[in-house]
């Protein structure tokens, strides 16, 4: 997925237009029934063209929405239930093939050795020493069968097993009361969460994917899985892990995605 | 004297659609166009039939874009659609301007409005078929909303997400809540060409003579 940003020059206001059609509309003197018809017509059809331009990219529209998603930010996390569960699915609705998604093709996922691989651990946390594979997958294992929902619109129901992400940030001593988590991945990604999160029950730091190790396409060795959020905040191939209150943005986010994205 | 009864007899002196409406109106329709244009472009990122909109069409450039006017345009929806439903209920409008409704009179006016022969001389009053019409578009408003809301949060509001059949049944909900509101505004602009008097009305404070 691409972006593309379209670069429309025209900008017609609705207010502008509304004028233009009571103009248009006031009694005009000798105007006969089939011209002022016409007129009308084309007046109210300009009105309904307005979704055709983009005033995107006027800096203050582009300022205003950015500002109104911060504030969907808020909204969401009052929102956010941490004791809701996402639906979990018997593993016969599980979308076989799962769709592969990245920010690149197919053909350009990375392939990360598990055997040199550390998971780096940095920021507000009491214990920064380095994961190995082996080390990870020591500890308590959970499992669960839930809906993936990408911010396109489509969604798909997979498996994902692995360490409970609120037991592994207590393991090693996290400060719980940071505002973020931020991650960075081996393929370039990075992407931040917030704590409420990052706590839920259903978060958790993937190792198999459908009770096999994680495939390379679905981020191997490492993934965060959170049903509660889009597909673009599950970070793959995740190399390091801080702890911050400094908010730390994300790949997609800073182009525009919004922050939160929760389901 | 019911509402209904008066006519605009003296020209430039009756007023049929109090600011509050006309405001309300104007807004809802400003918020209509901006969440049908960006949600057009969210939609195209993923089809759910082989049809996609143009992107002329469309709003925000790119799905960031367009989903940030989607989530910005829902809270006017929201709340000017919140503020015309009580103003509406509290000022006894609602009432008075949509009921009683009666499947006859709808028959009779859809055969009459076929045939041409729909009178529009009051306007101070909705003939049968522009109470169902605007009834249908309040109603198809709020499952649109709602389903939007779905979309949005269906972890958080799972008596809603059920209702709608899960999250795959509240994105056809939503598309073809959003599918009947794009043909009751194509109809609605129609009429309004075909009778510019009920625009003058949803304009001007007065309701001008008529010729």
């Amino acid at each position: 997925m691409k972006k593309t940003k379209a670069s429309h020059v025209n900008s017609v206001d609705g207010a502008a237009a509304v004028r233009e059609a009571a103009r248009l509309l006031a009694p005009g003197a000798g105007m006969s029934t089939r011209r002022a018809f016409l007129r009308r017509s084309l007046t109210l059809g300009g009105l309904a063209l307005l979704g055709g331009c983009s005033i995107t990219d006027d800096n203050g529209v582009e300022v205003a929405l950015a500002k109104i998603s911060r504030l969907n930010d808020r909204v969401q996390a009052l929102l956010f239930d941490p004791t809701r569960l996402a639906p979990t699915y018997p593993d016969s609705m599980i979308t076989r093939p799962f769709p592969f998604n990245a920010y690149y093709g197919e053909s350009e996922i990375r392939q990360v050795d598990g055997g040199t691989w550390r998971l780096e651990l940095s920021g507000r946390l009491a214990d920064r020493r380095h994961w190995t594979l082996a080390q990870l997958r020591a500890l308590p294992q959970i499992e669960q069968t839930t809906r993936h929902i990408c911010v396109e619109g489509w969604s798909a129901i997979g498996r994902w097993g692995g360490v409970a992400f609120a037991h592994f940030l207590q393991r090693v001593g996290a400060d719980l009361n940071a505002r973020y988590v931020g991650f960075k991945c081996a393929d370039d990604y990075y992407t931040s969460i917030d704590m409420a999160t990052a706590l839920h029950p259903q978060t958790i730091l993937a190792l198999t994917y459908d009770r096999h190790v994680l495939p390379p396409e679905y981020g191997y060795p490492l993934k965060l899985r959170m049903p509660t959020k889009l597909g673009y905040k599950n970070p793959k191939h995740i190399q390091a892990i801080f702890i911050t209150n400094t908010y730390p943005g994300g790949y997609w986010e800073d182009q525009g995605y919004n922050w939160f994205g929760g389901s | 004297m019911p509402a209904s009864t008066i006519a605009p007899t003296a020209p430039g002196t009756s007023v049929v659609q109090p600011g509050w409406l006309r405001a309300t109106h104007w807004l809802n329709a400003l918020s209509v166009v901006l969440m049908i244009a960006s949600g057009w472009r969210i939609y195209d990122a993923a089809p759910l039939f082989g049809l996609h909109f143009p992107k002329a069409l469309t709003l925000g450039g790119w799905l960031g874009g367009a989903l940030q006017w989607h989530f910005a345009a829902m809270w006017l929806l929201v709340a000017n659609g919140i503020l015309y439903l009580t103003l509406n209920l509290a000022t006894g409008r609602f009432a008075r301007r949509f009921f009683p409704l009666r499947a006859a009179a709808i028959r009779h006016d859809l055969a009459a409005a076929l045939r041409g022969r729909l009178s529009h001389a009051d306007l101070s009053h909705y003939n049968a078929l522009q109470r169902a019409a605007y009834l249908c578009a309040i109603a198809d408003l709020g499952l649109l909303v709602v389903s939007g809301l779905v979309l949005w949060k269906s972890v958080q509001f799972p008596l809603l997400r059920e209702a709608m059949g899960g999250y795959d049944g509240a994105r056809l909900v939503h598309f073809f809540t959003m599918a009947v509101l794009v043909c009751f505004s194509a109809i609605h602009i129609v009429m309004v060409a075909l009778v510019p008097q009920t625009l003058r009305t949803m304009i001007s404070t007065r309701l001008g003579g008529r010729r």
